[in-house]
């Protein structure tokens, strides 16, 4: 009984697919097994955003102690509101709107490495000063903006096929293709050795600069892509439609077993703690409880989460990475 | 070493210099702001942030960061309309508990080596849950004496001016001026060397965050004397004025390295640029957010420019 115990314990991110198994049984408990499948259904759909957005978090955060994408949720309402102007509603023009964002959002990472390059300073006041340029320029360019997005546009973000969202199958392409980049590409090579050892990677000639950039880039652009699908599920853009990824991206990669300390990244997690996050909304949703004990649940458990997995090296903030 | 104390003192200067240079574009474009009520006008809202920013800056003494601060002041604020002002006893008592609770965090990130800012920000979800719960609708009413006292103009000053003048002077005496309070910086700049010189760095850090709570508690309770009525999502845009108010004043992430002044300073100066400045030049208030961020850019240009100058030397 020993031995699986401390494999499970070495493996952090199953904890995260029990946290989420644990959750549908409470909620579907309570309900007398109705809507069980349509519960999972609908977190699968929600939780795609979640994903998207905690891959492009653990990207950066495995580039090591310091490393964070602040900007996300900025990035992702301004994305969605460039996404929706230059589709205009008109299906002929649905790639140049997801191509439109996801620049919009590769520039936005490009903007960060060079505010973290150039000022030398940590990447958390980069992104963050980037995120408040971001929300001026979204708040000024999005107000009133309703442009629905084009109907088989819509469609798409929310079809299912036997319960199954077609968009949750591509995001665990996504997450897959993650998973293979991070682990066998000379890029994903760079960016945990990077991690593990900033001056050993830098001594071992890698291209430390080019990786972070590519890094801040690949944020940048998830963030796009993810602003660009919200658009289109919840039917239009908005300031604040990226507002609570800024929590979730950073507790999903927590609590899906990165290191905060970079380094070491994990895919699986991601999605295993996305759907503990969504289900567990679900769950209190369905006990009823109001929104201030649901928002008090929410952070007593992430705060719980993280403290009872805590971390072996490199707490705090610090260094500019 | 004179080339390191010349770099120090420009540095220490840049936060003075950024707000006389805001104060200098006010009166060009609208002198008769420059005056008793103007300032008591532009500057009323400054001493919550200001309180706020030196929150912050607490916690960034010992290398963490706190993204709940923002929530909290929501939640002192709901407290301060609802219990300190019909049940008085009870209204202390819940805001001394929140006192204890943010140290207990301070020893949670200690004892557990886990990141603040994902604590904090799980925190920030809790404050802001209880805010609710305690106000669930915008409303109630401030204790008339929080009023009154923010209400109060002080002959020759204005009250946020001489009220800055007052926090940055306590801070930097608790801070700076006290042996304890070399050992908190300590704790950031060296925590080995403190722990090896006996000092505890669990105290340390509960008391850098208990600090960081009690001015909180000041924000949350100035801000409903101006505005009046409490709101959970009131203080939410604090969290990132008051880390950008401190690394405005001269801070860093690392290394202990945070300056009371500077960071009220700070304050000050992203108080009067974001609003009144854009609001005489005829700039609209969607920019009020990004000029924060360009002035922190501009800010730490300017530094890293020093600092290069001062190598080259």
């Amino acid at each position: 009984m020993k031995l699986p115990l401390r494999r499970l314990a070495a493996r952090p991110w199953i904890w995260s697919y029990l946290g989420a198994l644990v959750v549908w049984l409470i909620a579907i408990t309570f309900t007398h097994g109705h809507g069980a499948g349509g519960m999972l259904t609908a977190a699968l759909a929600l939780c795609v955003f979640t994903v998207i957005a905690g891959l492009a978090q653990m990207f950066v955060v495995t580039l090591g102690p310091g490393n964070v994408d602040l900007s996300l949720p900025a990035n992702i309402g301004l994305s969605s509101a460039v996404a929706m102007t230059v589709m205009n509603g008109s299906e002929s023009m649905i790639a140049a709107g997801l191509l439109a964002a996801l620049a919009c959002g590769m520039a936005t990472g490009v903007a960060n490495f060079l505010l973290i390059w150039a000022l030398r300073i940590p990447p958390i006041i980069a992104t963050l000063s980037a995120s408040f340029i971001l929300q001026s320029i979204d708040i000024s360019y999005g107000r009133g903006l309703q442009i629905k997005p084009p109907p088989g546009f819509a469609n798409f973000t929310s079809v299912q096929i036997f319960g199954v969202p077609v968009l949750a199958v591509l995001t665990v392409v996504l997450a897959s293709a993650a998973a293979l980049i991070l682990q066998r590409t000379l890029y994903g090579r760079s960016v945990l050795a990077i991690g593990q050892n900033l001056r050993a990677a830098r001594f071992a000639g890698l291209p430390v600069e080019w990786t972070r950039m590519i890094t801040y880039a690949l944020s940048g652009t998830l963030g796009g892509l993810d602003g660009t699908l919200l658009a289109g599920y919840f039917r239009g853009a908005n300031i604040d439609i990226g507002d609570e990824y800024l929590l979730s991206s950073i507790a999903v990669v927590v609590i899906g077993g990165t290191s905060v300390a970079g380094g070491r990244a994990n895919v699986a997690g991601v999605w295993g703690a996305a759907l503990f996050l969504v289900l567990l909304l679900t769950m209190l949703n369905t006990l009823g409880v109001g929104v201030g004990v649901r928002l008090l649940m929410t952070g007593l458990i992430i705060v719980g989460v993280v403290a009872a997995a805590g971390s072996q090296t490199g707490n705090r903030v610090s260094g500019t990475g | 070493m004179l080339e390191r104390g010349y770099r120090r003192l420009l540095r220490a200067v840049l936060p003075a210099l950024a707000l006389l240079l805001v104060l200098l574009a006010i009166a060009v474009f609208n002198s008769r702001a420059i005056s008793y009520f103007g300032f008591t006008l532009m500057l009323n809202l400054a001493i919550p942030i200001a309180l706020a920013t030196i929150a912050q800056m607490f916690v960034i003494a010992g290398n963490d960061l706190d993204l709940s601060i923002g929530s909290f002041v929501g939640f002192v604020s709901c407290v301060g309309v609802t219990w300190l002002r019909d049940v008085p006893p009870i209204g202390i008592a819940i805001l001394i508990a929140s006192i204890v609770i943010y140290a207990s965090l301070g020893a949670l990130i200690y004892l557990r080596a886990i990141p603040s800012i994902i604590v904090t920000l799980g925190m920030s979800f809790v404050w802001q849950g209880l805010a609710i719960l305690v106000l669930p609708s915008p409303g109630g009413a401030t204790p008339d004496w929080l009023a009154s006292t923010m209400a109060y103009r002080p002959p020759w000053i204005p009250l946020p001016v001489l009220a800055a003048l007052l926090i940055a002077v306590v801070a930097q005496f608790a801070l700076m001026g006290t042996s304890y309070g070399t050992i908190l910086r300590g704790s950031g700049g060296n925590a080995a060397a403190i722990a090896r010189a006996g000092w505890s760095l669990l105290r340390s850090k509960m008391t850098l965050f208990a600090l960081a709570a009690l001015f909180g508690v000041l924000s949350g309770l100035a801000l409903i004397g101006i505005t009046t009525s409490g709101d959970a999502n009131i203080g939410n845009g604090y969290t990132l004025l008051s880390i950008a108010g401190v690394i405005l004043g001269g801070g860093e992430f690392f290394g202990g390295l945070v300056s009371p002044f500077g960071a009220v300073l700070g304050a000050l100066t992203l108080t009067l640029a974001a609003s009144s400045l854009l609001t005489f030049i005829h700039i609209p208030p969607d920019w009020q957010v990004g000029a924060n961020g360009a002035i922190l850019i501009v800010v730490l240009t300017a530094r890293v420019l020093i600092e290069r100058a001062e190598l080259r030397r």
